[in-house]
């Protein structure tokens, strides 16, 4: 466990995040995916296929690609929720069971999945009931996540009584709150309007400057990969495999004007051609949850 | 009240038209078969029988002693149901199996159970009500077991996912996420079972010739039907009222557990 915690006063990462692998010598990558297939017994339908991946720790990756690439079993393979048929995965040297059992995964879903029952407080604390912490330390740090993701003065309040983009706000806090290793997030602002994402976009950077985590990002929005990635992964239709991979070189931190340099254009170009070069079928398939 | 009022009018419109007219479909109409209301509400302040306390006080004695035999069952049967549910929700093979046993308990007529409990848990020093509660919890697990199972299983599969994510221990996953989520269906059929209890209770009583309850008045007046209609009228007034405040028991229990979620409120 050599992650800093939330909130510390570790110097931010160097601008550049984007050379991945660089200096990555010495510490074991953060996720090594070899040869990864995934066939659902269930019509024998391959979701993804022969998948290579080494993610460098700090890196923010985003898989992108059409409905039904696979995109969101290969995040399920890594979090240890979904079983390859072939290949491993290793998260910090460790298997990916092993890394589950250490809770070394926070994950974010479209939905934000908060429990109604729960206060805002109570939600996000719940990671830490599971994993024993006493109460004034559970206290601590869900205050700490409260500030971290502003939402002061909503600690007693239901998840019912907050907005869409306030109630992923609480995901996220609960999802760093135990300081997992690796953020997993499959399309966690899918269904928010388009003023909630873009400044949620740039919170999710300001919080993953701040946690250290490596991100893996679900998105099939084209401009939200750009704007949030070190790297992004391109993924064709199925049977889903890598079409490219693309450094997103912009310079950190990324600001609202970001979207506006020409860089961005062109970095979105580009990933908008690898995708259209495997876009056979406009349609796909139901994509595999 | 509104609606009580509008009962009594339906009681007494029903009443004059049929005497009206001399209708005998389908039954005759008269003092003897239907009462006036007044009747019946001021019978309950008459006394039981010459010399004996008013009618109201006996009936809440008796209510009394009913409540504590339905409520023993109805805690007996929830607790049981809970614990099928519990138990089938987490196994296919048990559920495929028993579950057709559980419907099937609830076939057999209480009232051919009944005689049954009271012979077996009868004169083995337990009070006299046990057995009596026993049966009441006949009534009540079955609702309780069969959405406790639905209950369970309707925790979102995300929020298990995301139990997975964290390496919950299955009790955690049935405490922390199933339990809580199972509530307002657990809550639906304990409706159910409130006012089943109390069926339950006065049916239980009848074999066990208890006279200390509502079921032995209901016997007891039965017998003196022709002379005296309006007790009979009375104690089952009294009955109904007994399943109403046992029902709305459990509406308030159920807005103060589950008041978290006022949407799940039914």
């Amino acid at each position: 466990m050599s992650n800093t915690g939330v909130g510390s006063t570790e110097p931010p990462r160097s601008a550049g995040a984007g050379s991945a692998g660089a200096g990555a010598g010495k510490s074991a990558a953060a996720v090594t995916i070899e040869g990864v297939t995934k066939t659902f017994a269930k019509g024998g339908t391959i979701a993804v296929q022969d998948i290579d991946l080494e993610l460098q720790p700090g890196e923010f990756v985003s898989l992108i690609g059409p409905s039904g690439c696979g995109k969101s079993t290969l995040l399920r393979v890594i979090g240890d929720l979904v079983q390859p048929t072939t290949g491993t995965v290793k998260v910090g040297g460790k298997s990916a069971h092993q890394a589950r059992l250490d809770r070394d995964y926070g994950m974010v879903f479209q939905e934000a999945v908060l429990f109604d029952w729960r206060t805002i407080t109570k939600n996000i604390s719940l990671p830490l009931e599971l994993a024993g912490w006493d109460r004034t330390r559970r206290n601590d740090r869900v205050k700490e996540m409260i500030d971290l993701v502003e939402l002061s003065g909503f600690e007693s309040h239901h998840p019912w009584e907050l907005s869409g983009g306030m109630q992923m706000r609480v995901a996220i806090a609960r999802a760093l709150s135990f300081d997992p290793k690796l953020l997993l997030m499959d399309e966690p602002f899918g269904a928010l309007d388009e003023m909630t994402r873009e400044r949620l976009n740039l919170e999710l950077l300001r919080i993953w400057e701040a946690s250290g985590s490596t991100v893996v990002f679900v998105t099939h929005s084209i401009t939200e990969a750009v704007f949030l990635s070190t790297r992004v992964v391109v993924m064709s239709p199925r049977p889903g495999r890598i079409a490219g991979t693309v450094e997103i070189d912009l310079p950190q931190p990324r600001t609202a004007d970001t979207r506006e340099e020409p860089r961005f254009f062109e970095l979105a170009t580009e990933l908008r051609e690898l995708l259209r070069g495997r876009a056979v079928e406009p349609i796909q398939a139901e994509e595999v949850q | 009240m509104v609606v009580l009022a509008g009962l009594w009018g339906l009681w007494e419109a029903y009443r004059a038209i049929w005497m009206a007219t001399g209708w005998t479909h389908p039954f005759v109409v008269d003092n003897l078969t239907m009462p006036p209301m007044t009747d019946i509400v001021s019978r309950l302040w008459e006394p039981v029988a010459e010399g004996q306390p008013a009618l109201i006080r006996d009936l809440l004695d008796k209510s009394a002693f009913t409540m504590r035999e339905a409520f023993a069952g109805f805690l007996l049967g929830a607790l049981i149901g809970f614990a099928i549910g519990v138990v089938l929700h987490h196994s296919r093979l048990l559920r495929r199996g028993f579950l057709p046993y559980v419907v099937a308990s609830q076939t057999v007529p209480i009232l051919a159970i009944a005689p049954m409990v009271v012979i077996w848990l009868g004169g083995k020093g337990l009070p006299i009500w046990m057995p009596v509660a026993v049966i009441a919890a006949y009534l009540t697990f079955f609702p309780v077991a069969i959405n406790t199972i639905r209950g369970l299983d309707s925790a979102e599969p995300r929020a298990l996912e995301l139990m997975r994510s964290y390496a919950a221990s299955p009790w955690h996953v049935l405490w922390k996420v199933k339990f809580p989520a199972s509530l307002p269906y657990i809550f639906a059929a304990l409706k159910v079972s409130a006012t089943g209890s109390v069926v339950g209770a006065i049916i239980g009583e009848l074999p066990s010739s208890i006279q200390d309850g509502l079921g032995g008045a209901i016997l007891n007046f039965n017998q003196y039907y022709s002379l005296d209609p309006s007790a009979l009228w009375a104690t089952n007034i009294v009955a109904a009222a007994l399943g109403i405040a046992f029902f709305g028991a459990v509406v308030l229990a159920e807005r103060l557990v589950v008041r978290a979620a006022p949407e799940h409120v039914a």
